[in-house]
C-alpha cells in the first residue's frame, strides 16, 4: 500500500492501479482489487456481535430431544458433554467440550481483541497478533463438530415408537455461531495490524529460506 | 469459453514478476528460487508465501483422480448402520442431512449438505478441471477462474470435521445399540488423507505463472526478462 500497489487475494499478483484509483481489477485473474478488504473492521465486528448474540441461545436451548416410551428428554450442548463422560468416552467428551464451547467463545474474544487493538492503533505484539489470527483461522472450523454429531445421532436413532431423537432449536443457533465466526475471520484483514506501524518499515527484502 | 475484457482500466502488472506483497502483513519482497521442497516465508510475519512442490501436476492429478473415486464411493454406499431390537437402520451422509430437513431443521440441513457433500464435490471437480486445463501449453482463462474460487471450497469442505463428529456420535449410540461401520466411512477416512496429500502437492503459484491472463494485453510474453521498475 505504501508503494501504491495492490496485491490480489485470488492469485497473489502485485499490480499498480490506474493513477488516483482506489479500486482496480487484477489483470491476471480479474478479481476486484482494493488496498485493504473493504470495511474490514466494521464487518468483522458486525459478524462478531451477531455470533455473540447467537452464542447464548446456542448454549441454553436444547440441541437434541430424545423421545422414548417413557417420555422425552432434552439436552443442551453442555449436557451432551456430561452424558458422553465415561471411563472410555472421556477423551471424546473433552474434544466436544473444547470444540463446541471453548473454541467458539475463544474465537469471538480473540477477534474482538484484534479488532479493538487495530482500532486503537496498537503497534505492539504485531507478530503475535497475526499468529493469533492464523490460529483462529485454522482451529475455527472444528467447532462444526457438534453439528455433525447431532446430525448423525438424529439420523441413526429413529426406532419409532421405542426411541427416537430429533434436533432441538439450539442446533440452528449453534450452527449460526460457527458460520458467523468463520465469516468474521474472513472479513478481517490481518494487514491492518501492521498499518499502524510506520510505513517506512516497508522495504524490499529478500529472504532465502 | 470466451472472456471479454470487461475492465479496460484494469491494474498494470509490475515489470518484475517475482515481487509480491505478503497477504498477512503487506511487506514488499521478492520470491527467490528455492530448491524443491523448500518454502519461502515472510521475514516479518512468518507467513508461508510459497513452497516449491516438485512434480506438482502429475502427483496432484493422480491423487485427485483417486479422491474422485473415493468421493463417489463415500456418497453411494451406507456410512453407518445400527442394529437394535431386531431392526436395522442405515444412513449415508446425504441421509443425515435429509433426516434433519424432515425434522424441521432445514437451514442446518443445508449447511451440513454444503460442508460435507457439495463443497468437497466442488473442491475435487475444480481441482480436476484445473489440472486437466494445465496440460495445455497455455492454460485457458477459466483455469484461473476456478483456481480463484478453489480456496473458498477448501474453507467450507469439512469432511475431517464430520468424521470426528461421526466418531463422537458412534460412541454415544454404542450405549444403546450395536453399531455397524459402513464402507463409506472407510472411504471417507481415505478421502481425508488424500485431500491432505493433494494440499501438500498442489502448487497454485505454478499454475498462476502459466495461465492465460484475463487481460491479455497486460500479459508478459513467457520469455520476457524482468526490467527494474523506476520507483517514484
Amino acid at each position: 500500500m505504501g508503494q501504491g500497489l495492490q496485491s490480489c487475494h485470488g492469485c497473489g499478483l502485485l499490480s499498480r492501479p490506474p493513477a488516483g484509483a482506489h479500486e482496480g481489477f487484477c489483470p491476471r485473474c480479474d478479481e476486484k482489487l482494493e488496498f485493504r478488504k473493504p470495511k474490514s473492521l466494521e464487518r468483522t465486528l458486525a459478524y462478531l456481535i451477531a455470533a455473540a448474540a447467537c452464542y447464548i441461545p446456542a448454549n441454553l436451548l436444547p440441541v437434541l430431544t430424545t423421545s422414548t416410551a417413557g417420555g422425552s428428554e432434552s439436552d443442551t450442548i453442555l449436557q451432551g458433554v456430561v452424558l458422553l463422560w465415561s471411563p472410555t468416552g472421556w477423551p471424546l467428551s473433552l474434544i466436544v467440550l473444547f470444540a463446541s464451547i471453548m473454541i467458539p467463545s475463544a474465537k469471538i474474544l480473540a477477534l474482538l481483541y484484534l479488532v479493538i487493538s487495530v482500532k486503537r492503533g496498537s503497534i505492539k505484539n504485531n507478530s503475535q497478533r497475526v499468529r493469533l489470527y492464523r490460529m483462529v483461522e485454522i482451529v475455527g472450523r472444528w467447532s462444526m463438530v457438534d453439528v455433525f454429531v447431532d446430525t448423525f445421532t438424529v439420523s441413526l436413532i429413529q426406532l419409532q415408537p421405542l426411541m427416537s431423537v430429533s434436533p432441538g432449536p439450539g442446533l440452528l443457533f449453534f450452527a449460526a455461531v460457527v458460520v458467523l465466526t468463520m465469516l468474521a475471520v474472513e472479513s478481517f484483514d490481518p494487514r491492518l495490524i501492521w498499518d499502524s506501524a510506520n510505513a517506512d518499515e516497508i522495504q524490499n527484502e529478500v529472504k532465502n529460506a | 469459453m470466451q472472456f471479454q475484457n470487461q475492465h479496460p482500466d484494469c491494474n498494470r502488472p509490475l515489470p518484475d514478476a517475482t515481487l509480491v506483497a505478503c497477504l498477512h502483513c503487506d511487506l514488499l519482497q521478492r520470491i527467490p528460487e528455492v530448491p524443491a521442497g523448500a518454502s519461502v516465508r515472510c521475514p516479518r510475519c512468518d507467513k508461508e508465501l510459497w513452497r516449491h512442490k516438485p512434480d506438482s501436476y502429475n502427483r496432484s492429478l493422480a491423487l485427485t483422480l483417486a479422491a474422485l473415486v473415493l468421493y463417489l464411493i463415500a456418497n453411494a454406499v451406507p456410512m453407518l448402520g445400527l442394529h437394535a431390537v431386531g431392526r436395522e437402520a442405515f444412513t449415508t451422509v446425504v441421509g443425515g442431512a435429509q433426516q434433519l430437513w424432515s425434522n424441521g431443521q432445514q437451514m442446518v440441513s443445508v449447511l451440513v449438505l454444503f460442508a460435507a457433500v457439495i463443497s468437497p464435490a466442488l473442491q475435487i471437480s475444480f481441482l480436476l478441471a484445473i489440472l486437466i486445463g494445465c496440460r495445455r501449453e497455455r492454460p485457458p482463462v477459466w483455469v484461473g477462474l476456478l483456481l480463484r474460487h478453489l480456496e473458498f471450497t477448501r474453507t467450507w469442505s469439512m469432511i475431517e470435521v464430520m468424521l470426528l463428529g461421526v466418531l463422537v456420535a458412534l460412541t454415544k449410540i454404542a450405549d444403546y445399540a450395536h453399531v455397524i461401520l459402513g464402507t463409506a466411512l472407510f472411504a471417507l477416512f481415505a478421502l481425508v488423507v488424500l485431500l491432505a496429500a493433494i494440499q501438500s502437492c498442489f502448487d497454485p503459484r505454478e499454475v498462476w505463472e502459466r495461465v492465460e491472463w484475463a487481460e491479455k494485453k497486460a500479459q508478459r510474453p513467457a520469455d520476457a526478462k524482468p526490467i527494474a521498475e523506476v520507483t517514484p
